[in-house]
């Protein structure tokens, strides 16, 4: 298995005390697959997620990421893990708004040292980014941001890519359209992909479904 | 529905208190520094005023020139209303002893006079038993002299005494001047008759006169001040209205109209005007009474000029301070309240946008600062007078200034161009998109920067210069001043065989060029010709000013008069005498010009023969001074060694600028204050730009140090373009405000030493500023970074 999540438990304070967002979730996801993560606003998607990508620590429990239990490294450790293992998408694309379309298509795969100016210019390419890549993040539109996020993350080569909500911010007919591309991309990379989504017809189209409710695999 | 919109508001600075306490702090020390600095001019002129206003010598024109009691008995015979007055300095004290004649002293309404109508303390002093002086003046007058009393609203400085005591003291045979008041005829008219010169009484004394370039200085450095912290001001209230766009659009969808608004906001502006006000005047008191004994001493040991060492309050001082703040107040929230007029109301909330429209105006600023350069080089070229050389350097500062973001967003760029790796790439890239949100406080720091710079290397030139001149000058090893003629004689026979040269050193009051000055009589020796600060000179200038053929004078006199060699000066005792050289006199305010010692003697019979220079080796000059002291029954003061000269001197010199020093480091913490605020500013609103690079895979740890990293960059960056703009105020400073300013001109004396050292400090500074928001970055609970992603910022 690429990914193992075992009893993992996670609470956020409050003023009125912890407040417990995982309860306990258990999963295994192998290489190549892709899953779907759903449920409602406050069911811990998010969470888990970001626990997944070594943002966060756990309360207890495991993240085992090729062999590796992310939840004992340290602060380097787990920044390693995600700039070596892990591939990120976000709903709000998450662009580095001081570098051109170019220098964040590449920078994920330069910081893991596996960067490939061919591969990039393909990729651009089939991104149908290959025009815009001296603009920056801000002159472009939100679909053709989140297609820079997603450029970023295949071009690192990641064996595991975790996307939250990646089309949450596009309308309808331009998420499908990232979705098909994404999920294209990720088949060829051959990556285990774990997705965020409120939607059953995006989730629908994964290999599996995990749903959370209260915090706990439903 | 008013008090909604304004809890609301108000709920912005609840929430952001770190950017209120910037806001208030950077507007109370602009207008603390700035009132500091007006108190203290303030109190300067004050006493100026009492000084001019001492024995009614503001309203009464005066009689000068070479007076004694027989020309006043005179006068009294021939009906003329006049009173004699003795004035000098009291040797080693910094007092001014003013010999008055209680007699004939006319009447000051609303003067200070010792109170005489008790016959003890009149007799006591016409016996010159009893002197009068201001309570802060007493303590300071020395015990040669009798009891004081104290006689309150007497300029400070001033020993008042009797005319007859006083001319003891002094070992003074003239009078200084009469005071005229009336008569059978004009005071021109008895002027001719005594051979003296009028004064009229004028609004500003002499003093006023002598010191308005000192003063000029200290309020283009208040001014300075003030400027740097409306810079922070203007950022967050900037700011803080961007961060409150969603705010103004949300109270406007419900109904509060833009007007109302609008007032709410100025509302809201006055208030901190209020508060900061307040505090900014009671930091000016902090301020002022803390710098007010060093400018007293600077402006004693530079002009001779008595400032009391306390301060005296005025409801004027206050309500300036007031005005200052919120005249600051309404230029740095002008910019935002037009904003507000004309907000549409759906526009959206960004504050990124906003620091990108800054960059847009960044263009703009660079050729602004290239046309305040130009035009800067045009007064200093075409320019004449003080006013010029300040205009000079403020559109030098301004200019330099706007152009910063342009050269910082060149150099960056390169750098990014230049990058290897992703995170060097990254680095740079985001340190460039940075510098819209920090110009200011950018901008603040390179203003304190070159100020520190040009006025460290004036005063490193000014001291140079100083200390090798005093070598020239001060070129006898011993220093003797006798008690009377008699003893001069005795004391230069005893020394004629045991040293090297006895050098007289004669001098004598006289008008030059229609201003009061001195005349200096010289001995043909090869100490003069082998050290005297020659500027510009003919050919054997010694053995044609020995020959009695011309004249020295000195640079203030020829810059002020136009006097080079090749002219001529009327000396009324000689008559015109051609210009045989100029030479160097710093530290002196007034014209100076030096005769052959037969030329001297001849044309000023009457002037005492005190004081002379001895030449011997300097080992052996401690020796004779004992052996002097001794043997002539000479006191410490008579008997100088040339070491305690210099010493003195160069202690007067360290006094003068010390102020200077206080005003450059002041200014360098409020732009150290500027450039902390606005990185932890914006380290809170930079956390959408990091959170990505740490969630690709750089640590906390690591993004903190690039913040680090990029704040000493930026204070490098800023550091190096500060440097040849400090170079260039130092040369508006030395060739343009000085020679305005004191009459010399000074060689620019580069001190890269200083200059890497200011860099240094910039750096700690810088580090130092950023060390706060990086370490709120690097213990920052990663569940806070990944809100990042899950919200809309």
């Amino acid at each position: 298995m690429l990914l193992t999540v075992e009893n993992l438990q996670k609470s956020f304070p409050s003023a009125d005390g912890p407040v417990p967002v995982l309860r306990g979730v258990s999963f295994s996801l192998a290489a190549g697959r892709t899953l779907a993560l759903t449920g409602e606003s406050g069911s811990g998607k998010s969470t888990l997620l970001h626990l997944c990508a070594g943002l966060d620590a756990p309360d207890a429990g495991r993240i085992v990421i090729e062999g590796r239990d992310i939840a004992a490294q340290s602060d380097a450790g787990r920044a390693a893990m995600r700039r070596d293992t892990v591939g990120l998408v976000f709903q709000q694309f998450n662009l580095i708004p001081s570098l051109s379309v170019a220098d964040n298509l590449s920078f994920h795969a330069r910081l893991a040292g596996r960067d490939d100016p061919d591969r990039d210019a393909a990729l651009a390419e089939r991104l149908g980014l290959a025009a815009h890549l001296a603009k920056f993040p801000e002159q472009l539109s939100g679909g053709q941001q989140q297609r820079v996020a997603i450029g970023r993350v295949l071009a690192a080569r990641p064996h595991l890519i975790l996307a939250d909500e990646p089309t949450g911010n596009l309308d309808e007919a331009t998420g499908a359209a990232v979705l098909d591309l994404m999920l294209e991309l990720v088949a060829e990379s051959g990556a285990a992909f774990l997705m965020v989504t409120h939607s059953e017809r995006l989730a629908a189209r994964l290999d599996a479904r995990l749903h959370l409710r209260a915090g706990q695999v439903e | 529905m008013t008090r909604a919109a304004l809890q609301a508001l108000w709920s912005h600075w609840r929430r952001h208190p770190l950017q209120l306490l910037t806001l208030v702090v950077g507007l109370a020390l602009a207008t603390g520094l700035w009132t500091g600095v007006q108190a203290i001019n303030a109190q300067a002129r004050l006493s100026y005023d009492q000084a001019a206003a001492t024995l009614g010598q503001d309203r009464l024109p005066r009689l000068e020139g070479d007076l004694t009691l027989a020309d006043f008995a005179a006068a009294r015979r021939g009906g003329w209303i006049v009173s004699p007055v003795l004035e000098d300095r009291l040797p080693g004290t910094g007092l001014t002893l003013y010999g008055i004649d209680p007699f004939t002293l006319p009447p000051t309404p609303g003067g200070v006079m010792p109170d005489l109508s008790d016959p003890g303390v009149l007799r006591a002093f016409l016996a010159g038993e009893l002197v009068f002086a201001a309570a802060a003046t007493l303590p300071r007058v020395p015990d040669t002299l009798p009891e004081g009393r104290v006689l309150e609203g007497l300029a400070p400085g001033l020993v008042m005494a009797d005319l007859t005591a006083a001319r003891r003291w002094l070992g003074a045979e003239g009078i200084t001047r009469l005071l005229f008041d009336g008569g059978p005829g004009t005071p021109e008219a008895l002027a001719e008759t005594l051979g003296a010169r009028v004064e009229r009484p004028e609004s500003d004394g002499d003093l006023a006169r002598l010191t308005d370039s000192f003063h000029l200085n200290l309020t283009a450095f208040g001014l300075l001040a003030f400027v740097v912290g409306l810079f922070i001001v203007h950022a967050t209230i900037g700011l803080a209205f961007e961060q409150r766009r969603t705010l103004f659009r949300t109270l406007r969808a419900l109904g509060l109209p833009q007007r109302r608004l609008g007032w709410l906001l100025a509302g809201e502006l006055l208030a901190f005007t209020l508060v900061s006000g307040t505090l900014g005047v009671v930091l000016g008191y902090a301020v002022a009474a803390a710098l007010l004994p060093g400018v007293a001493a600077t402006l004693s040991g530079l002009y001779g000029a008595g400032v009391a060492g306390s301060l005296t309050l005025s409801p004027l001082w206050w309500l300036s301070g007031f005005a200052m703040a919120g005249l600051g107040m309404a230029v740095a929230g002008a910019a935002s309240l037009r904003r507000l007029a004309t907000l549409p109301i759906l526009a959206p909330a960004m504050p990124r946008a906003w620091a990108r429209a800054q960059r847009r105006t960044v263009a703009r600023q660079g050729w602004a600062g290239l046309g305040l350069l130009a035009v800067s080089a045009f007064i200093a070229a075409l320019g004449d007078g003080l006013i010029a050389g300040f205009a000079t350097l403020g559109a030098l500062l301004l200019g330099a200034a706007l152009l910063l973001p342009p050269v910082l967003l060149a150099v960056l760029d390169a750098g990014t161009a230049l990058a290897k790796g992703a995170v060097a790439q990254w680095l740079w890239a985001d340190t460039r998109q940075q510098v819209p949100g920090l110009s200011l406080a950018l901008m603040a720091l390179l203003l304190a920067l070159a100020a520190n710079i040009g006025v460290g290397t004036m005063v490193g030139s000014f001291r140079a210069t100083f200390e090798g001149w005093l070598d020239q000058r001060l070129a006898s090893e011993l220093y003797v001043t006798a008690r009377s003629e008699a003893q001069a004689d005795e004391i230069a026979a005893f020394l004629a065989p045991r040293t090297e040269a006895v050098l007289p050193i004669v001098s004598a009051e006289a008008d030059l060029a229609g201003a009061p000055g001195e005349v200096y009589g010289v001995a043909d020796h090869s100490t003069y010709r082998e050290n005297w600060p020659l500027l510009d000179a003919l050919p054997q200038v010694w053995d044609r000013l020995a020959a009695g053929e011309g004249v020295l004078v000195n640079e203030q006199l020829a810059r002020r008069e136009d006097l080079w060699p090749g002219t001529r000066l009327t000396l009324a005792a000689t008559g015109p005498l051609p210009v045989l050289g100029v030479y160097s006199d710093y530290g002196n305010t007034r014209g100076q010009a030096i005769l052959g010692l037969a030329t001297f003697e001849a044309a000023y019979p009457e002037a005492r023969r005190l004081r002379f220079g001895v030449r011997i080796a300097p080992g052996e000059a401690d020796a004779l001074a004992d052996i002097l002291a001794d043997r002539f029954d000479l006191s410490a003061e008579q008997v100088v060694p040339q070491a305690t000269i210099k010493q003195f001197s160069l202690d007067v010199f360290e006094r003068t600028f010390a102020v200077t020093a206080a005003l450059n480091v002041l200014t360098l913490g409020v732009a150290g204050f500027a450039l902390w605020a606005s990185l932890t500013t914006l380290g809170t609103m930079r956390l959408p730009q990091v959170a990505p690079v740490w969630a690709l895979g750089l640590t906390r740890a690591e993004l903190a140090l690039a913040d680090l990293g990029r704040a000493v960059l930026l204070g490098l960056l800023t550091a190096l373009v500060a440097v040849p703009v400090g170079i260039a105020l130092a040369w508006v400073l030395l060739a343009v405000v000085n020679v305005q300013a004191f009459g010399w001109r000074l060689p620019l004396l580069p001190d890269p030493g200083g200059w890497v050292a200011l860099g240094g400090w910039t750096l700690i500074a810088s580090a130092l500023a950023a060390a706060l928001p990086a370490l709120r970055l690097w213990r920052m609970p990663p569940a806070e970074m990944v809100k990042v992603f899950a919200h809309e910022r």
